[in-house]
């Protein structure tokens, strides 16, 4: 074997030094843009994914009402619409589409196109899983949830080609953010009907070849596991402004591969750097290295049915005994200590309320009538199978060593991990929130009872005055102030137990420009350019 | 010999019947949630939605739909993505693990059979121990600690081949992953070839050939190696399936679009339709494997030919 091996790989590494020029140089030369992307997407059809992966790729396809801004998270330039109006407590609002604007096909656009979308996600025989998106609009959950069934009842109004009326359930004042979340984008009428019914779930509309968008790039191929491939579209009616000539989504779902893959000079971007590489790469190549604040939060939900959790003291004392920066510090690198759950927005400030407290956290254990945790039970803290052991283990010592309260991890796969938290059949888990617009009813309002997302069996009357409260507020700055006493009034009670907001850490190539921090991390791809 | 072909044929049904019922059913006797997602799915649209993949109706009757479409060749829609048909899905994996199979059999091939005959050759000389042992350590190093070292010497530091993807057309993108996938084999193949050779070199009819004085270059590869290879030939058919199907940490780690990964993201989102067309496409691949390599025994060793 030896002599072989050693005659082998002087051969291979002949056959293998052709490769002189690494894929992201090729890639600035042809201008391609190739991003990280974790994972396949579900589904390329808007109407009938919720996730991230899909959102990156899908809003390169297709464009909103709005644009979204590379510099600022509540900057609004033009997209599909040129121009729009509200009336004074944001409960109607009109927007101007452009009347230049084209589908890569060459069709126009029109509010028509609009109207199709909302009406084909809302329909209840579609079952587009992120419908709820859409409820702000009058009527909307009725018809979604199949109590009318006349589309005209629902508040959306095409007065002709180029006006989209929007009438709102309530003041949304927001909605401009929102219209940039991939449900509220417009799909090609004409093409999805070309290829079945409307609310046909599976039909071929939205494969390569057949995909027809009104992004800056259009869909050229997918291959499972593999890319996602998009080329500019000459139709775009921003195209002369487009720098790039494609975008290529790479599912690297080991991110370990994709820093490796990045280094190598595979990728213009990564998903994710394992926080264990943040230090090495911070000595070894800063020039890449990107570390920015994410709308998400991540955090700890208790299943208040159980005895002993269903303690509102129990659980703040809990919540007092996490050292959150020494989990940030150490464990949750680019992360930053938090007190409550949403994070800093715009004009919210949420007060900061809990931190980290063991002489208060002792005293209120003995309170509840467990001094020095005798008398609480041997908890099961449920995590899905690729979190974080290490926060696991730090936050075992510290109950232990602070409260001598004892749990043990139970990793369960994602599926049983999800299902068990629905089912309320766990103690505690390990958890996050993404927001998905930038308001804090994005982090609020699924601690409602009955909520899907809410999943700790907690439920608060004033909690739930003080949201439809803030619903029906016209005035922002009171909208807000109902909001914080709202939030106050959840992490007083502690159902969930605050962590941290979470960082994303991340590489990027210094040739890549028109990239800024972005608190929802939509970069618009229309803006990037490459200059090696 | 048709009566053989025959009996053959109606045992592996039966065995692509078994392994369909009973994947089917553990499938389903498996935790999680078929439509579990970040975000909780609203009732009355999880009721639709079940609808759609005929998930409200009777387990038995599930199974009955699923047979159905396997029987009739079209194993229907993935759970994981959405209005994909299963085949489709297929028709882009199966090539690139067949690619990924065939390339990493040929580096098992050349190593292990060439460094096998050496060894017995110069049974219990350094070349002997030497290579007997760089087997060993092939055998016991796993391809997720051997794989990410290839890929970041040869990818990162040198910058010689890609630290992972996979191009068809490219060759240089096969060599880092169809080696890590192939020196296990190699060294099993080493060792097996060696012992079979030690065992056809000490028969008799090698012994007059020594003293009719053929060369022993000429009695390693004219007289023993059809014999000696009778275990490896009995090792590669089963090895193949394995590499094929068995690709699954080479592909994580090298980023090959292939069956494996499918397989896995398949059982991690209880993508049942999915799951199923993967194991019986290596139930199948199997089958096929233990055949050829009973065809091929056959064809080495004329007293298995006769017992047949």
């Amino acid at each position: 074997m030896t002599r072989c091996t050693l005659l082998l790989l002087p051969a291979l590494l002949c056959l293998a030094s052709c490769q002189r020029e690494t894929q992201v140089e090729k890639a600035n030369r042809e201008k391609i843009f190739i991003v990280g992307n974790a994972n396949d997407p579900k589904a390329l059809d808007p109407h009938l994914v919720t996730g991230v992966i899909e959102h990156n790729i899908i809003r390169a396809l297709l464009e909103g009402l709005v644009a979204e801004d590379p510099e600022s998270d509540t900057g609004y330039p033009p997209g599909a619409a040129t121009s729009w109006e509200h009336n004074a407590d944001f409960t109607e609002w009109t927007f101007h589409l452009r009347p230049d604007g084209k589908w890569s096909d060459g069709a126009p656009l029109t509010s028509a196109d609009f109207d199709f979308a909302y009406h084909r996600l809302l329909h209840p025989d579609l079952a587009g899983p992120y419908a709820e998106m859409l409820y702000f609009i009058k009527n909307a959950e009725a018809f979604n949830k199949g109590e009318i069934t006349d589309w005209s009842q629902v508040g959306v109004a095409t007065p002709d080609d180029y006006t989209l009326k929007i009438t709102m359930r309530e003041p949304v004042p927001f909605l401009l953010g929102m219209t940039r979340h991939y449900t509220w984008f417009p799909v090609p009428r004409h093409v999805i009907l070309r290829f079945g019914k409307m609310t046909d779930r599976f039909t071929k509309w939205s494969e390569a070849g057949n995909y027809v968008g009104n992004g800056p790039f259009v869909l050229k191929e997918w291959r499972f596991n593999d890319k996602v491939e998009t080329v500019k579209n000459p139709l775009y009616w921003n195209a002369a402004h487009v720098k790039l000539n494609g975008v290529r989504f790479v599912p690297v779902e080991n991110f370990y591969t994709e820093t490796r893959g990045f280094l190598a000079g595979q990728l213009h971007t990564t998903y994710q750097l394992p926080p264990p590489l943040v230090e090495k790469i911070r000595a070894e190549h800063p020039e890449f290295l990107r570390q920015e604040p994410y709308l998400a939060t991540d955090f700890i939900r208790t299943n208040i049915t159980r005895p002993v959790l269903d303690n509102p003291k129990v659980r703040m004392a809990m919540s007092l005994a996490i050292d959150r920066k020494q989990l940030c510090d150490n464990i949750l690198q680019g992360n930053t200590p938090c007190g409550t759950i949403t994070p800093d927005l715009g004009d919210y400030h949420p007060d900061q309320i809990v931190s980290f407290d063991p002489e208060r956290a002792k005293a209120l254990l003995a309170e509840a009538g467990y001094p020095g945790g005798k008398g609480v039970p041997r908890f099961k803290i449920l995590m899905s199978s690729t979190g974080s052991r290490a926060t696991i283990e730090a936050l075992q010592a510290m109950w232990k060593d602070t409260l001598g309260i004892l749990v043990d991890p139970q990793p369960k796969d994602w599926g049983s991990y999800v299902t068990a938290q629905q089912k309320l059949d766990y103690d505690i888990a390990l958890a996050a929130w993404t927001g998905d617009y930038l308001d804090p009813s994005t982090f609020l309002l699924m601690w409602t009872k009955g909520n899907g997302n809410n999943n700790t069996g907690w439920s608060n009357e004033e909690f739930e005055r003080l949201l439809s409260e803030a619903a029906h507020q016209s005035d922002e700055k009171q909208r807000l102030e109902f909001f914080k006493k709202a939030e106050r009034i959840l992490i007083e009670e502690q159902p969930i137990l605050p962590i941290s907001y979470r960082g994303r850490n991340y590489l990027l190539r210094p040739e890549v420009k028109g990239w800024h921090k972005l608190l929802l991390d939509n970069h618009p791809w229309a803006e990037i350019s490459l200059e090696p | 010999m048709f009566k053989i072909l025959l009996s053959r044929l109606l045992q592996s049904i039966l065995v692509l019947y078994l392994l369909f019922t009973i994947t089917f059913f553990l499938t389903r006797a498996m935790p999680g949630n078929l439509l579990a997602s970040e975000r909780a799915m609203p009732e009355h649209i999880r009721a639709k939605v079940e609808a759609y993949y005929g998930l409200n109706k009777p387990l038995t009757t599930q199974y009955a739909m699923q047979l159905g479409n396997f029987v009739q060749g079209d194993p229907g829609y993935s759970y994981r993505l959405e209005g994909r048909p299963v085949i489709e899905v297929i028709q882009q994996a199966l090539p690139v693990s067949f690619q990924l199979g065939i390339t990493a059999m040929i580096v098992a091939l050349s190593i292990g059979i060439p460094a096998g005959c050496i060894a017995a050759a110069r049974k219990n000389s350094l070349i002997d121990t030497g290579s007997m042992m760089l087997a060993m350590l092939g055998i016991c190093l796993p391809a997720f600690v051997i794989g990410p070292i290839l890929a970041e010497y040869f990818g990162r530091k040198l910058g010689a081949l890609p630290a992972y993807g996979w191009e068809a057309g490219t060759p240089n993108t096969w060599i880092l992953p169809a080696i890590t996938l192939g020196l296990a084999y190699a060294a099993y193949l080493s060792r097996l070839t060696r012992a079979g050779m030690l065992e056809t070199l000490s028969q008799d009819f090698v012994r007059t050939a020594r003293a009719k004085g053929v060369p022993g270059s000429q009695i390693l590869i004219r007289h023993c190696l059809r014999g000696g290879l009778i275990p490896a030939v009995a090792y590669i058919g089963p090895a193949f399936a394995g590499i094929v199907s068995g690709s699954l940490v080479v592909e994580t780690v090298f980023q090959v679009p292939g069956l494996g990964r499918q397989f896995i993201k398949a059982i991690e989102t209880l993508d049942v339709p999915m799951i199923l067309c993967v194991t019986m496409i290596y139930g199948t691949l199997v089958i096929l494997a233990n055949f050829v390599t009973d065809l091929a025994g056959a064809w080495l060793n004329p007293r298995l030919r006769k017992s047949a």
